[in-house]
């Protein structure tokens, strides 16, 4: 017993700070913030507050505002995760094979990717400008130019959720696509050419090929991807800050919503609203990191 | 292939990414003709285009006179070149920039090093419990900061952290830790033979010895990945410095937002500041792109 100690305790001792402090910064804050959100503090002002049970939860879920960015949130995340996904798979199935200028093509492709929701967000909000016809701006300006008028549109100000929410997710997709380009590519290039060559020997023509030999192998790459892009997704705040500003209730989501009840200083109530968030996140998380660890534990 | 391939190998995925498919033989040996090559030319072409028409956009609206900013000549080049919104968009954005730098630098730094101690025990120094320690810290990079950021904030004030720069500087560090230690734990999974490690042990060497004499050593292009990552990051954060800072001590997103928001917007200047607001990622990205990769594969499980 004191060997095993004397070569697991180091190991142990360096973990513990992390556990520390990530119990504290993100287990006890994330109990702090639950706390927060079941009692009436609804000021800035301390001093002691009652619990009033989940009561913030069922205001929340009564209320028209903030059902409104949860459905928003909703076609959000589908319009970025599936033009996110398509957009990145269509490049890295055009590259995949190799052509001439490919490592340029890639770095144009990715190099969105470093840059920050802000700064997109500035340029995003000058393309996405509503103005149509004669007056047009942004990218209906550049419709106009090119006779496409059909293409124009009000953008995220005016029409259905689903054209306000798509708006804010074409700058999104425009950030990530290449990122999503690189994981599949990844893929692609790990595959053992053997399996193509086999199956092309078997006589497989090329779609069948892609479906029935290529794209299973790229399956966990995709579910990473989705993991990926859809926690993003919920927690997407920037864009939207720098595109629409915060207070725009066509474009508002959870994380937008918590920011301006936070500005009334409604403490409970913005606990109440990352609490949701959280626990949003959590469902799609826990579970693949329980599947994560545990097949590394298998191998 | 595990779940998180991509996330496996820093190093050797993004060699996968470089890496170019094997010569066919002949036009229809790779299983396309002429003619589809010519069509995914055109489409890569197309793509492109779209990538870059906001760099388009940027690079000439900066350059403009407030005056030619109109409808018409939305898209046309400058009537006139001007320095005149890059110079203004620097006078506000100077302070901001200098703060940016004396927050990512020390912040991905020191995160880095955690996370490498980190990523040496769990992939190399094991204990038993190990893997719920790793869940554990897995969980900790994909939480809305949202969930956190009130009492965060509250400790600051209550741990007297001057708001600003030092403040930003401890909450992403702590909040850095979960993904360097992801990247270090997969790199040692993947770069260091084991038979090292076991010799080293066999000789007496404890962890501290071990770690300081055989892996740090080979730790560089570890390293490379998770300061990069975490410049990055930290660079391009937001929410933290909306939430820990003001205005006059905050970083420079804060900078640019305030920069191009308001009433009355100029967007030659915002433009301008956008650039230069990205200039320091984009020149990671640009000369150290290989490793760039490297960081973005690494943090597959991030996002």
């Amino acid at each position: 017993m004191h060997g095993r100690i004397r070569t697991w305790g180091p190991g142990a001792l360096v973990l513990l700070p992390t556990v520390l402090l990530l119990g504290y910064f993100v287990y006890g804050l994330i109990a702090w913030s639950f706390n927060t959100s079941l009692t009436d503090r609804h000021t800035a002002r301390k001093g002691p507050a009652s619990y009033v049970g989940f009561e913030n939860y069922g205001h929340l879920f009564g209320e028209d505002r903030f059902l409104n960015s949860l459905k928003n949130l909703g076609v959000l995340t589908v319009a970025f995760i599936v033009g996110t996904l398509i957009f990145g798979l269509l490049w890295a199935l055009l590259l995949e094979k190799g052509v001439p200028g490919e490592s340029i093509f890639r770095s144009i492709y990715l190099f969105p990717m470093a840059i920050s929701m802000i700064a997109s967000g500035v340029v995003w909000g000058w393309l996405l400008n509503p103005s149509q016809g004669a007056d047009a701006r942004g990218l209906n300006r550049l419709f106009e130019i090119l006779h496409l008028h059909f293409l124009e549109n009000p953008w995220w100000t005016a029409g259905s959720r689903w054209t306000t929410m798509a708006s804010i997710a074409l700058p999104a997709v425009w950030q990530l696509s290449g990122y999503i380009m690189a994981l599949f590519l990844a893929g692609f290039r790990g595959i053992p050419p053997e399996l193509r060559e086999a199956a092309r020997v078997d006589g497989a023509s090329e779609f069948k090929l892609y479906r029935h030999v290529l794209f299973p192998q790229l399956s966990p790459i995709a579910l990473s991807a989705l993991i990926i892009l859809g926690h993003m997704s919920l927690k997407l705040f920037d864009l939207i800050y720098a595109i629409t500003g915060p207070n725009q209730f066509r474009t508002e989501v959870p994380a937008i919503y918590m920011w301006n009840t936070l500005l009334r200083s409604d403490m409970a109530k913005s606990a109440a609203i990352a609490i949701v968030l959280l626990a949003v996140v959590a469902v799609l998380v826990i579970p693949y990191i329980a599947y994560t660890v545990r097949q590394e534990n298998e191998e | 292939m595990s779940t998180d391939t991509a996330a496996a190998a820093t190093g050797s995925a993004a060699a996968a990414v470089r890496r170019k498919p094997p010569k066919s033989r002949g036009v229809i040996a790779d299983g396309s003709t002429r003619r589809s090559r010519t069509v995914r030319y055109v489409l890569l072409l197309l793509f492109l285009l779209f990538v870059l028409i906001p760099v388009y956009v940027v690079l000439i609206t900066s350059f403009k006179t407030s005056g030619d900013t109109t409808a018409a000549s939305q898209w046309s080049l400058p009537k006139t070149w001007t320095l005149d919104p890059w110079r203004k968009a620097w006078d506000v954005l100077q302070p901001y920039m200098v703060r940016s730098l004396s927050l990512a630098i020390p912040a991905a730094i020191i995160s880095s090093l955690i996370g490498s101690a980190n990523g040496f025990v769990l992939a190399r120094w094991r204990f038993p419990g190990a893997n719920i320690v790793f869940a554990f810290i897995l969980f900790g990079m994909f939480i809305p900061y949202q969930a956190v950021m009130l009492p965060l904030r509250t400790t600051f004030t209550t741990l007297d952290v001057t708001r600003g720069v030092p403040t930003l500087i401890l909450a992403h560090c702590i909040y850095g830790i979960p993904i360097c230690t992801l990247i270090f734990r997969n790199y040692y999974a993947t770069i260091v033979p084991n038979e090292i490690i076991e010799s080293a042990r066999v000789d007496g060497a404890g962890l501290v010895q071990t770690y300081l004499r055989i892996i740090l050593p080979l730790s560089m292009s570890g390293f490379v990945v998770t300061l990069i990552w975490q410049f990055t990051s930290v660079w391009n954060d937001f929410l933290f410095a909306l939430f820990l800072t003001q205005q006059d001590n905050g970083p420079v997103t804060l900078g640019l937002a305030a920069l191009s928001g308001g009433q009355k917007v100029d967007y030659a200047a915002s433009m301008a500041g956008a650039l230069i607001t990205s200039l320091p990622t984009l020149i990671v990205y640009i000369v150290l792109g290989r490793w760039f990769i490297g960081g973005l594969m690494a943090g597959a499980l991030k996002g």
